[in-house]
């Protein structure tokens, strides 16, 4: 008897018939007891995402990568399902729920396609969690309801100057005698950059002070905020990645994010957070990868009268990937536990974003091998796993920021 | 005088549609161990058309209920139809029963235990999916409406209720089309093309959880749910054999021949 029972209207995968199993989560449900069992709304979050993948991501993903653009209808998408507003509180239009069920809807988008999986974790985890951690009431009532519902987010606080060493950041923020502020200066590799219509920005209103006088800024786009340039990338290339640039951008008193001179603070935390969700993307990845190589080595491919995955030789690489697969998982949902948990995550953030960007980068490696010439060819998507990989051991930090992070902790604790 | 409709919409829940069955070592019963479950994709389909019906006119739907017979894990299909929309759900907790064992639930003993529910709740239109993905019987809600004495129409592709209260189906049969009419109450079961059901959002799923869920037993239904089926054995099906291209349709008759087939 045939499963598959294809929703009528639903879109066709343009991928072969292994998309369809490897986007939709239906492989074994954790078993009882194991660490990673979630709470039954985080597993209706990730059916939910699970299902969106199937529809609306895995038919786009090698339009989205060749044209490097998400279409905004799938935003809008991603808009209507509540997805943009994981954590936001109910009372501003969101789901309420739970920074590890925001970290379980990126790792599951990410299976499907990095580049959406980054997009909403930026708009979920940096901003819209910055808004919500240290805006005035009057900031969460004006924005928290727009990022829920329409408006795209995104976190300027890179330079070209200014990348690890962050707080060497030259935007200027002077301060006008009604206490609003003019900001002047660039921005880079701001992602969401192109598309975004709220940034959280980083500016130095009294450089004189060094990191003590970065203040983060709610800054509406119209109000002067330009893309200069949108990168072309090697990998997340349907994730806008954009040099921005600050003319005399005119900006409320009132739209100050937390406390004046306190914003190198808030980029920090927000950072640390960030980490998690960035190790949530390449555990999708990692997983992405590997279900699309394994069902086909197991499935599909024939050579010397068996399936290819039944050689040893095979096997053994498998093994030690779907190992390490879970160890990333592992380290993921254990830093994004302690963080609800009100506990310090940071030496286990660091330790999850750095180790899922390694394991991400084998497993799309060794994926890409198990499928042979099939994997590396562009149509198969599963070269893409790779190119996007990439990416994990440099944005929100690098992972020698992360070795460094992690060592000076270890540090602390021997000393 | 438009009427209102108090609706019951029971759901089942299944082994996810995606999922490869597989028959257990034992070879008694299909592997369920660690295995992915959701809400049968027909029974989604009824608590969709339940909400559309309340989407499509003002004051038209009174309550949408939901119900499910099973184990106590039958809660998660219930809150998958309460994120939906649906208002409040009630699970019928039966013993002895959980998911190795779901089979020995069978179709009239859901129908008799969704009679006297209706008879306790109170209701003038019953939808529910045509058939459960696991067994595949299709029997449950002709069943129930028997027990109900209700006029029902089955696989239906369309729905609509008029002012006066008279209920139009459109049902897919083997020729067609067909639509009939009734007046209500009336018990439909759902087919595929019926609807696309919405996404569900992440909200919608938070505030499911504050929705009501009530509990009973078969014994406060005074039903008795004991199977009547035993199943003797159960297998894959064989496995597909090569077969072979003829040219012509003399050539078919002879091969068909050769093997028995005529």
């Amino acid at each position: 008897m045939q499963r598959l029972l294809l929703r009528s209207g639903g879109a066709r995968l343009t991928a072969s018939r292994l998309a369809a199993a490897t986007y939709r989560v239906t492989r074994r449900s954790t078993h009882s007891g194991s660490i990673l069992q979630f709470s039954d709304e985080v597993e209706a979050f990730r059916d939910v995402v699970s299902r969106f993948n199937n529809d609306l991501v895995a038919p786009n993903i090698s339009s989205m990568d060749a044209e490097e653009k998400i279409p905004s209808t799938l935003v809008d998408a991603l808009f209507e399902t509540g997805l943009m507003a994981v954590e936001t509180p109910e009372e501003y239009g969101g789901a309420g729920a739970s920074f590890t069920a925001a970290v379980a809807v990126v790792e599951e988008l990410a299976k499907c396609d990095a580049s959406v999986s980054v997009l909403n974790d930026v708009h979920n985890t940096l901003v819209s969690t910055c808004v919500r951690k240290w805006g005035s009431e009057y900031i969460k009532d004006t924005y928290l309801p727009q990022l829920a519902t329409s408006k795209l987010g995104a976190f300027a606080l890179s330079e070209p100057g200014a990348g690890s060493d962050a707080f060497a950041l030259k935007t200027r923020a002077r301060k006008l005698a009604d206490g609003d502020f003019v900001l002047n200066g660039g921005k880079m590799w701001i992602t969401n950059g192109g598309e975004a219509e709220i940034f959280v920005v980083f500016a130095n209103a009294e450089p004189e002070k060094g990191h003590r006088g970065i203040t983060a800024f709610v800054v509406e786009k119209p109000w002067g905020i330009k893309v200069v340039k949108k990168e072309h990338k090697l990998g997340i290339r349907a994730s806008s990645t954009a040099v921005l640039a600050l003319d005399d951008v005119h900006v409320p008193a009132e739209n100050v994010l937390g406390e004046y001179g306190k914003g190198y603070r808030i980029a920090i935390e927000c950072l640390n957070e960030g980490r998690i969700g960035i190790a949530a993307q390449m555990t999708g990845i990692a997983q992405g990868a590997f279900d699309r190589a394994v069902s086909y080595v197991y499935q599909d491919r024939k050579q010397f009268g068996k399936f290819v995955g039944e050689f040893q030789g095979m096997q053994f690489q498998i093994a030690q990937i779907a190992t390490e697969i879970e160890a990333a998982r592992l380290l993921l949902y254990n830093a994004a536990a302690i963080k609800d948990a009100g506990g310090d995550f940071v030496k286990e953030a660091a330790m999850a974003k750095l180790y899922a960007s390694q394991v991400a980068e084998r497993a799309a490696s060794k994926a890409i091998e198990w499928m042979g010439g099939v994997g590396f060819t562009r149509e198969e998507s599963v070269e893409k796993y790779y190119r996007d990989a990439k990416i994990g051991a440099i944005y929100e930090g690098t992972s020698n920021i992360q070795l460094q992070t992690i060592a000076k902790l270890i540090q602390k604790e021997y000393s | 005088m438009p009427p209102r409709l108090n609706i019951i919409v029971p759901v089942k829940r299944v082994i996810d549609y995606a999922i490869k069955p597989r028959v257990n070592s034992a070879k008694n019963i299909v592997e369920t161990n660690g295995v992915k479950f959701s809400l049968n994709p027909f029974c989604e389909i009824a608590v969709e058309e339940a909400i559309r019906l309340r989407e499509s006119k003002k004051d038209l739907v009174e309550s949408i209920t939901l119900v499910s017979a099973g184990s106590a894990k039958a809660q998660d299909a219930l809150r998958s139809g309460l994120a939906m929309g649906a208002d409040k759900a009630t699970l019928i907790e039966c013993p002895g029963i959980d998911d190795a064992k779901s089979l020995s639930l069978e179709p009239l003993a859901v129908a008799k235990l969704l009679k006297a529910y209706i008879d306790k709740e109170g209701a003038n239109l019953v939808i529910l999916g045509k058939q459960a993905i696991d067994d595949d019987s299709n029997q449950t809600g002709q069943m129930l409406a028997g027990l109900l004495n209700w006029p029902q129409a089955t696989n239906a592709s369309n729905v609509a209720v008029d002012d006066d209260g008279i209920v139009s189906v459109t049902r897919e049969v083997d020729g067609g089309s067909e639509t009939l009419s009734a007046p209500l109450p009336i018990v439909i079961t759902t087919d595929l093309r019926l609807n696309v059901p919405r996404y569900t959002k992440l909200q919608d799923i938070m505030k499911a959880k504050k929705k009501k869920t009530d509990k009973l037993t078969p014994s406060d239904l005074g039903v008795d749910i004991a199977p009547r089926l035993e199943v003797v054995s159960l297998s894959d099906p064989p496995k597909r054999l090569g077969g072979s291209k003829v040219d012509s349709v003399d050539s078919l008759i002879s091969k068909l021949k050769d093997v028995g087939a005529i």
